[in-house]
């Protein structure tokens, strides 16, 4: 059963990705951008990651993709012109490469674990309904990785005052 | 058990991104491609922290930090890249192209 709506999202993902480069409309590339990640977030459901899930939908389909289409819609790029999608040789290049890459990756799918490495199954289920489970994240988030945090914070600063930096017109 | 499933979905997501990239000349498009990519990766992280641990949850919320301060720099490069050519297409980005 968890099996099939996995698949069923999963399918939902790949279809609106290939709808998402392949629009000629930036407008309609970002909507359908916005259906893949929310099918993302259902995965991630599904993949015992409620919090997470959560935060895709909070920051990706949300504050992100709002800021992609706020910038299309500024610059006044949604009226129909030519396809911006490469000709013959280079759509011939392209789709080439990405066979490739899909050849190269291919062998991670068949990935197993061993069994000396990896947790009993269940066991973060288990760990999310002991301490919660937007707790399980945060304990680690505070403890193990709280450096990590900090510089991510640094970051997002240097993020807001470089893009006010490069966006104004005169300083 | 969803490791393969979520795996297989993962490297395709990845891929499309991939393609999207090679075959797009509209930067914002390829801006959106790369989220795509990232995103691929981001269901790598939290299929196998099903099975690692929630370490790798922790991981995605940081690729989530990165990829929020790279949307809001990128689309400001981007509006003052569009302010001198008028222009989001990477055909006409060619000042280091000789000729």
């Amino acid at each position: 059963m968890t099996g099939t709506v996995f698949w069923i999202f999963g399918v939902i993902a790949m279809g609106s990705a290939l709808l998402c480069i392949t629009r000629k409309n930036p407008i309609a590339s970002a909507l359908w951008l916005v259906v893949t990640l929310f099918a993302l977030a259902a995965l991630f459901v599904l993949l015992d990651a409620q919090f997470i899930a959560v935060l895709q939908v909070l920051v990706y389909a949300g504050a992100i993709m709002v800021l992609f289409l706020f910038v299309i819609m500024l610059l006044n790029l949604g009226r129909p012109g030519p396809s911006d999608i490469k000709g013959p040789l280079g759509l011939g290049v392209a789709v080439l490469l990405a066979a490739a890459l899909l050849f190269l990756l291919q062998p991670l799918t068949q990935t197993t674990l061993r069994s000396a490495i990896t947790l009993p199954p269940g066991s973060v289920p288990a760990l999310q309904q002991q301490q919660g489970i937007v707790g399980s994240v945060a304990n680690s988030l505070f403890s193990a990785y709280l450096i990590p945090f900090e510089i991510a914070s640094v970051l997002l600063l240097a993020a807001i005052v470089g893009a006010v930096v490069l966006a104004k017109r005169k300083l | 058990m969803l490791l393969g499933p979520a795996l297989f979905i993962s490297a395709v997501l990845f891929t499309l991104g991939v393609l999207g990239v090679l075959m797009r000349r509209n930067v914002i498009v390829i801006f959106m491609c790369v989220e795509l990519m990232l995103n691929a990766v981001n269901l790598t992280f939290v299929a196998l922290a099903q099975n690692l641990g929630v370490g790798g949850q922790v991981f995605v919320f940081f690729v989530m930090a990165v990829a929020a301060a790279e949307a809001a720099v990128g689309l400001a490069i981007i509006l003052a890249v569009y302010r001198h050519k008028q222009s989001v297409s990477l055909q006409n980005m060619n000042l280091l192209k000789d000729g």
